[in-house]
């Protein structure tokens, strides 16, 4: 006789509050061991890409934005540049460095969002306040240039719609240099924590192998020691132009995911300020009358890795095909990696170190089938807090006090 | 891998290809029959080590097309193989996934879409659609209606 045995699954998602989008991943659990994890996405399917093949060419940097609410920079801009790549045009200086500035401080405030969001999820509510304070003032920077905290809608094929008026520079400057100053004095605290450290550090690991294979990308990479990044590797906007250096840490844990997020939020900073000071007079575009038959690949940089973009044109006003691949698209299946073999209490904050904005701690059950003990939210904080003050005890770590900062 | 390097090693698999173009200095078609696609991939995949960016499904008059689209990160050039299915009745191609698990969800989400089976893939369940979708109808087919009857007004 066959003999089965149900394995327990612990169910995570789809719906939370903090999410932006909706996932569901289903654990099977071997006590508190991840044994295999199977990801089921979709419960917000909106059909960006058939819609678009219904707009015209300059609509649909309107539609692009709202794929997503922290990357309505980098989807816009994917997009022109593989019109750009089909029509063959050039944008103007002044237009590539406003581009430039705008991602740069997409890339700064969601990764401060992200740091706080993994302060939340550890229970370190510290760090989620002080990383969304500062993140404040720099949407309201991109309010002030382009009217809206998000969805910038500011580019266009050929350029940018908005510009940046000379006058704003100043303020520009002196509100960055704040930031940065926040910045740094959070990053030290972070990366001196010797909790974030106990608590971080050797979990959810995707080798440089696994990295390789499941092809993801952005931060997820960088933190497994490989140094890709399109703002280097096929520069486009005024990346080139700018001294800047791609950070990447070897251990690919959530530790070293972390510390590359803090790092480029420091890079970005001195990014935008060096673009915001070498701004280049001139006209903002080029103006683009008809788009030719043809094919094009766009890519951008956005915070949580490549944005990649196909369009194909049949000459007329509409594009007949445009696939968008957003970077979580091959981030999440790495989960198969890196959450396999993980405790229960890891597996949230190492889902949501790939940064899909993604936990789901507040709906996580926990479903023994054995005994049929169900945790909630309040139990997993506790049981993720009493293995932090284990491994302190274990490594003799010293009692972490505000006034050492 | 330099971009004269990578043209020589592309000669390699010359005899699978129908074609090659280059638009512009970074982006380079790769032109072949659905049934060389399997074995192009795998060439730079593993013996190129070129990073799988994604694959595009598309719904061409004649026939459907598969394009993967692969960067090599130390020139920023992108390589896509354009892979033509000719068989408009019963559209089918060899999975990747097997040797590369990150296509394992964008060839899913291609036979959702566009009705494109793919051959010895290891867990071809739905991925986009809705689980009371109905089947045989593919959103992506240029014939597919953009409303179904039920909803028009």
């Amino acid at each position: 006789m066959k003999k089965t045995m149900q394995k327990p699954i612990l169910a995570v998602g789809p719906f939370h509050p903090l999410q932006e989008e909706m996932e569901f991943f289903q654990l099977t659990v071997d006590g508190e061991i991840v044994t295999d994890i199977d990801a089921r996405i979709s419960y917000n399917h909106r059909g960006i890409e058939k819609i678009s093949e219904t707009l015209q060419f300059d609509q649909v940097p309107f539609l692009v934005s709202r794929v997503c609410g922290i990357c309505s920079a980098s989807h816009p801009l994917a997009y022109v540049q593989a019109v750009e790549d089909i029509v063959g045009v050039q944008p103007p200086e002044r237009a590539l460095y406003v581009r430039t500035i705008i991602n740069e401080l997409e890339r700064v405030h969601s990764h401060m969002l992200w740091v706080g969001l993994a302060g939340h999820f550890i229970g370190y509510d510290t760090v989620f306040m002080w990383a969304w304070k500062y993140r404040e003032p720099v949407l309201d920077l991109l309010e002030e240039i382009t009217g809206n905290r998000n969805n910038y809608g500011n580019v266009k094929v050929g350029g940018c719609r908005e510009d940046i008026p000379n006058e704003l520079k100043p303020k520009i400057l002196k509100e960055l240099d704040g930031v940065e100053k926040k910045t740094e004095m959070l990053t030290k605290a972070v990366l001196d924590d010797p909790i974030l450290h106990a608590r971080l550090k050797g979990v959810g690991v995707l080798s440089k192998e696994d990295a390789i294979a499941y092809a993801a990308t952005g931060p997820t990479v960088r933190g497994s020691g490989i140094a890709i990044d399109v703002r280097q590797d096929d520069p486009y906007a005024a990346y080139a132009d700018l001294d800047w250096n791609v950070i990447s840490q070897p251990e690919g844990d959530v530790f070293a995911k972390t510390v590359v997020r803090l790092l480029e939020v420091l890079e970005s900073l001195k990014m935008a300020k060096e673009a915001v000071t070498k701004l280049p007079d001139g006209p903002i575009a080029t103006e683009v009358k008809e788009i030719p038959p043809g094919e094009g690949c766009g890519r951008a940089e956005a915070p949580r890795g490549e944005t990649f973009h196909y369009v194909r044109s049949d000459g007329g006003n509409r594009p007949i095909r445009h696939k968008i691949r957003a970077p979580s698209y091959v981030n999440v299946p790495s989960f198969k990696a890196s959450c396999i073999g993980q405790h229960i209490a890891d597996v949230t904050i190492t889902l949501a170190a790939v940064d899909p904005c993604y936990s789901c701690t507040e709906r996580l059950a926990v479903v023994d089938g054995h005994n049929n003990i169900i945790h909630d939210y309040e139990t997993l904080l506790q049981m993720s807090r009493e293995k932090t003050a284990r491994i302190k005890k274990e490594i003799g770590a010293p009692e972490f006090k505000m006034e050492d900062i | 891998m330099l971009q004269e390097e990578l043209k020589n090693r592309l000669s390699e698999v010359k005899d699978k290809l129908i074609g090659i173009e280059e638009t512009t200095e970074r982006r380079i078609y790769l032109l072949c029959e659905a049934e060389n696609a399997h074995a192009v991939n795998k060439f730079l995949f593993e013996d190129l080590a070129l990073r799988f960016v994604i694959a595009t499904g598309i719904d061409s008059d004649d026939c459907f097309e598969i394009l993967y689209h692969f960067s090599n990160d130390e020139t920023g050039c992108v390589i896509t193989i354009k892979a033509f299915i000719r068989d408009r009745e019963k559209p089918s191609i060899e999975s990747i996934t097997p040797f590369l698990p990150g296509a394992e969800w964008i060839e899913r989400e291609i036979h959702d879409l566009l009705g494109i089976d793919f051959e010895n893939h290891p867990n071809l369940r739905r991925l986009i659609l809705a689980d009371d979708w109905p089947e045989g109808v593919y959103p992506l087919r240029k014939a597919c209606p953009e409303r179904s009857e039920g909803t028009k007004k």
